[in-house]
């Protein structure tokens, strides 16, 4: 059953820029920022290459850090040091992105037991992997499973510590459209049945009917955001 | 000329690739060194050696005898194949050293009066040969004179068939015949203790009684004719005079310790640098396997644009050509160093008016052939894989890396593992040969270093074994001529005396069929003490009252063991001739000795209770007075004393090998170093990715670098025992190929040398992991996530 968001916001980044320099070249990839993830909902941000999306992503995710501006985690700051910032990922947040980053030497089960051996309070992986459709698969190698599949596991391992929060880079990006519904399908499930704050980056905007709120970037700026009345279950998406 | 840009492409990769390209030119360079020091140094002593020999006209056949009567020496002229023939009279004597209280002995060898000597002729470094009529005038070798700080006019005092002389130093010099230069008793030159002095040959034979006649022999051959068939013909000749076996070059105790030296250097050049560059091409493969992989769309690319698939393999090989020429240069520069520094340590033991150090073209061109060589062998693995890649497959991603389920581990273990110790334990397991090869490579610096620090624990060994075990007298008093039984309780009256122990000594021939050996047969009493003999069990083993006490090195020469029967042929006296059975063998590191009870021989000899040696234990702190009052006695030839011969073997071995040691030392670290480095590059190379996940996953630094560095440790902790093992197996190789009739090389192994070889091997492998760890660090999360491999 679906958790309606809440008006707390379990991430809120405030007046975040990033700029990258390159030589003698700047790069303003994010230039002042204020975003939130609310608890529960499922968010996923538009926008054209380098429109500053996924340098979001992984600043609220705590890979990154901004060149100005803040990053609160239930209210709290995020922490500024190496060991602070990993807890933080490794406590609150999982990660999903284009490409699958599995260990190829170990089992689709094992994958999320990385992840659950560490964590405090995970599914079991067979649970997670159950969760995105493969429980029949735990102890394929990657090198045995489908680029979907992988993809599934990936999102099994990151959802498997029940993050607070989850984030997408581009998950579908490697994926042809039946099985990146597949994919989209398992996100969306953990979210309505784990409740766990997503945010999704996607080129296609097709995806943009399945989430609650869309954001729109453009040049580093967030350009519009809108809300869905009635989320779209992900199988009736099509590109 | 315009560089090509794959050229460029070449300089930049070699450039990015510098820390682990260096890594492998200096293992390179390490064998290269060995190689080209082992090989120069080796020149140095044969060239050497063969100049002086031709120049000085070395003889080929030796001989001694009791008292030959010159005339003798025309008959022996006229043997088929003899050339020349210089007859001599030949003694030792004890000298009185202004500057050492004690013993010096000096071994007197004549000069003609008439010219100089035909043969093992005189390289005079000052003055001038002994003139006929002087009495008093000497020649003394180089060593003996610097030893003693003589120059020429130096006067010093020698006891000459019991009569005292007070010699004139007239010349210094140098003999083919004493390159290596030993005194009775000892093994290694000694020269403050050991000298060899030529006088006239009027001098002599008036000295030892030897008018008219002569006690030893060289001869030279005519080209073609072998030592091994004047022999017998000469033996015959001499026998009748006292003759105890003419014996040819390759047996003369100064040319066998040279030709035994060369070999071992032959020895060295063969297995070391064999060992260091298969390394390196392992290690070439490795990285240029990498190489290659990661390039894969740039070789896609090549050949898309229509490069051929040789070309593309000729880039490749040209990167592993540069890194090994890198090597051989810094290989050839250590190499001539080290050659260096050697022939002058050999100048300190071996001694040649010149020691010629020019190491040949051919020795450069050798390393340089088997250095680049064995790179190119590196080349083959991924030059097949290079070469065989289709454009359009190069340029496609890899599928990730295939892990089975039939692994070698047990299921329990695996479940009993957390997942980043199964990542550790598959990874070492995905690809076993390299696994295995890095751990061999790891064995072999272990190894390396066990085999040069052995050489420290065999020496001593040989010395506590030989020197205290067996031989437990402090000083051998040798007399001129056969004394009776009572010299023992007259010795004991002597300041300092302790306690003595007869010996008597006589020149056999041992035959056991077909097979025959000189060796002097050495009477004891059967309740020795001071000569203290123990079987392969480390049981002791008594003189028997009858029969032959073998030491198991002769036994295996004359094939017989306990039981068997030995002729035995007294080269002496009534040259008695008589059967003997084998009561036991024995264990000793050092010759061939053979022992029989004092009084059977005696008997045998049919000559009432004779010694003609006498073994002493002293008070060292009436050492002085015993000396002063053996330096009158006239029946005494020699005196030996064990700690000067211990002193030496440690001093001249002990040092030498220490510093050769640590050159070892050095290369086994550059190798380990090597090794385990760009197996951490490769495998952080190779595994960034997964390392960058897990860090995004939440594994902390240390999580993660448990995981890179686990399966190194793995590695390194499978390598240090076989290395161990390699190290026990190299000391027996290296053991066997330089047993020697004279000494065996025994392989013993402390532990605390295992234990040191571990430790130093873990002290030169922690840089390379202190090194990557940097670079884990650095490990850019979002860049490596971001891309595909």
């Amino acid at each position: 059953m679906r958790q309606q968001p809440s008006a707390q916001a379990t991430l809120t980044g405030t007046g975040l820029t990033k700029i990258y320099r390159t030589g003698s070249v700047e790069i303003h990839a994010l230039r002042g920022v204020n975003v939130d993830l609310y608890q529960g909902e499922l968010v996923v941000l538009v926008g054209p290459s380098g429109s500053g999306k996924s340098t979001l992503l992984n600043i609220l995710g705590g890979l990154d850090r901004p060149t100005s501006g803040e990053v609160r985690f239930r209210g709290s700051l995020l922490g500024e040091t190496e060991a602070q910032v990993t807890r933080f990922r490794r406590d609150h947040v999982g990660f999903v992105f284009q490409f699958y980053n599995l260990i190829a030497s170990l089992t689709a089960e094992e994958n999320v037991a990385l992840v659950t051996e560490i964590a405090r309070d995970p599914l079991t992986p067979k649970e997670a992997l159950t969760l995105v459709g493969l429980g029949d698969r735990l102890s394929a190698f990657p090198a045995e499973l489908s680029g979907g599949e992988q993809q599934r596991v990936a999102i099994a391992r990151a959802i498997a510590k029940q993050p607070d929060v989850l984030l997408c880079d581009e998950p579908t990006g490697a994926l042809d459209s039946a099985t990146g519904v597949v994919v989209l399908e398992a996100i969306d499930q953990v979210n309505r049945e784990l409740g766990t704050t997503t945010a999704l980056i996607t080129h296609n905007r097709s995806i943009e009917g399945m989430a609650d709120r869309v954001i729109r970037f453009a040049d580093g700026r967030i350009a519009s955001t809108s809300e869905n009345a009635q989320r779209c279950s992900p199988s009736s998406l099509e590109w | 000329m315009v560089i090509q840009p794959l050229d460029v492409k070449l300089l930049r990769d070699l450039w990015r690739l510098r820390g682990q390209g260096l890594a492998i030119a200096l293992i390179v360079a390490s064998g290269v060194a060995v190689l080209v020091m082992s090989l120069s140094a080796m020149q140095a002593l044969s060239d050497s050696s063969a100049s002086y020999y031709e120049r000085y006209r070395f003889a080929d056949v030796f001989a001694s005898v009791k008292r030959a009567p010159r005339y003798l020496g025309t008959r022996i002229a006229a043997i088929d194949g003899v050339q020349l023939v210089q007859s001599r009279v030949v003694h030792f004597a004890m000298l009185d050293m202004a500057d050492l209280q004690e013993p010096v002995v000096g071994r007197l060898v004549s000069v003609p009066d008439e010219h100089p000597p035909l043969l093992n002729g005189l390289a005079l470094e000052q003055g001038r040969l002994p003139e006929p009529q002087a009495s008093d005038e000497v020649v003394v070798s180089a060593p003996f004179a610097e030893a003693h700080g003589l120059e020429l006019g130096d006067r010093f005092g020698a006891l000459l068939n019991g009569r005292r002389r007070n010699l004139e130093v007239v010349g210094v010099g140098l003999s083919p015949e004493f390159v290596y230069a030993i005194g009775p008793g000892a093994l290694m030159p000694d020269p403050e203790h050991f000298g060899i002095l030529w006088m006239s040959r009027k001098t002599l034979a008036a000295a030892y009684d030897q008018e008219g006649a002569f006690n030893d022999l060289a001869l030279s051959l005519w080209p073609g004719y072998s030592a091994e068939a004047v022999i017998p013909e000469l033996d015959a000749l001499l026998a009748p005079y006292g003759g105890v076996g003419a014996y040819p070059r390759a047996d003369q105790v100064s040319h066998w310790f040279l030709s035994n030296e060369i070999a071992q250097l032959r020895t060295l050049a063969r297995i070391l640098p064999t060992i260091f560059l298969l390394v390196a091409a392992f290690l070439t493969n490795m990285v240029l396997a990498r190489l290659v992989f990661m390039e894969r769309s740039e070789i896609g690319l090549l050949k898309a644009f229509g490069y051929s698939n040789l070309s593309v393999v000729w880039h490749y090989a040209k990167l592993v050509v540069a890194l090994s020429l890198v090597g051989l240069l810094i290989g050839w520069g250590g190499g001539v160093w080290l050659g260096h520094w050697l022939t002058t340590v050999y100048t300190r033991i071996f001694r040649f008016p010149e020691l010629v150090f020019e190491p040949e073209l051919q020795i450069f061109a050798l390393s340089l052939s088997v250095s680049v060589g064995s790179s190119l062998i590196g080349v083959i693995t991924a030059a097949r894989y290079a070469g065989g890649l289709p454009p359009a497959e190069a340029m496609r991603p890899p599928s990730p890396p295939t892990f089975h389920h039939r692994a070698w581990l047990p299921v329990g273990l695996v479940r009993a593992l957390d997942q980043p110790t199964r990542i550790i334990f598959r990874q070492v397991l995905r690809r076993p040969l390299r696994s295995l090869l890095t751990s061999l490579g790891l064995a072999a610096s272990v190894g390396l270093l066990i085999v040069s620090m052995h050489w420290l624990d065999a020496i001593d060994y040989m010395v506590d074994q030989y020197f205290y075990q067996q031989q437990r007298q402090d000083m051998t008093i040798g007399f001129v001529e056969v004394e009776p039984m009572r010299v023992v309780r007259d010795a004991l009256g002597l300041p300092g005396v302790l306690a003595v122990e007869p010996v008597r000594t006589v020149p056999a021939r041992l035959r056991s069929g077909h097979i025959f050996r000189r060796e002097a047969l050495i009477g004891l009493q059967p309740d020795s003490e001071l000569t203290v003999l123990s079987d392969a069990r480390g049981r002791r083993v008594a003189v028997p009252d009858e029969g032959l006490l073998l030491s198991a090195a002769l036994a295996e020469i004359l094939r017989v063991g306990v039981g068997d029967v030995v002729r035995v042929e007294v080269l002496e006296g009534r040259r008695a001739s008589f059967d003997m059975r084998v009561s036991a063998v024995f264990e000793t590191v050092m010759g061939t000795p053979v022992y029989v009870s004092l009084t059977a021989l005696n008997r045998i000899l049919r000559e009432a209770d004779a010694v003609n040696q006498l073994q002493l234990v002293i008070d060292g702190d009436e050492e002085a007075a015993l000396f002063a009052r053996l330096q009158e006695l006239a029946t005494v030839g020699g005196v030996t004393l064990k700690r000067t011969a211990t002193d030496m073997f440690n001093e001249t071995i002990g040092e030498t090998m220490l510093v050769m040691v640590l050159f070892y030392l050095g290369f086994a670290c550059i190798m380990a170093f090597g090794m385990v480095y760009n197996n951490l590059r490769i495998a952080l190379s190779e595994r960034g990715r997964e390392l960058a996940t897990l860090r995004v996953l939440g594994f902390r630094k240390g999580e993660i670098s448990y995981m890179l560095f686990g399966e190194a440790a793995l590695l390194v902790i499978g390598g240090l025992p076989l290395g161990c093992l390699f190290g026990w197996i190299l000391a027996s190789y290296m053991a066997a190929s330089f047993d020697t009739e004279l000494y065996r090389v025994p392989v013993v192994i402390e532990p605390s040398t295992y234990g040191l070889a571990v430790v130093i091997t873990l002290c030169a492998v922690l840089p390379s992991a202190l090194l990557v760890q940097r670079r884990l660090s650095r490990l850019n999360l979002i860049s490596v996530l971001k891309t595909r491999e």
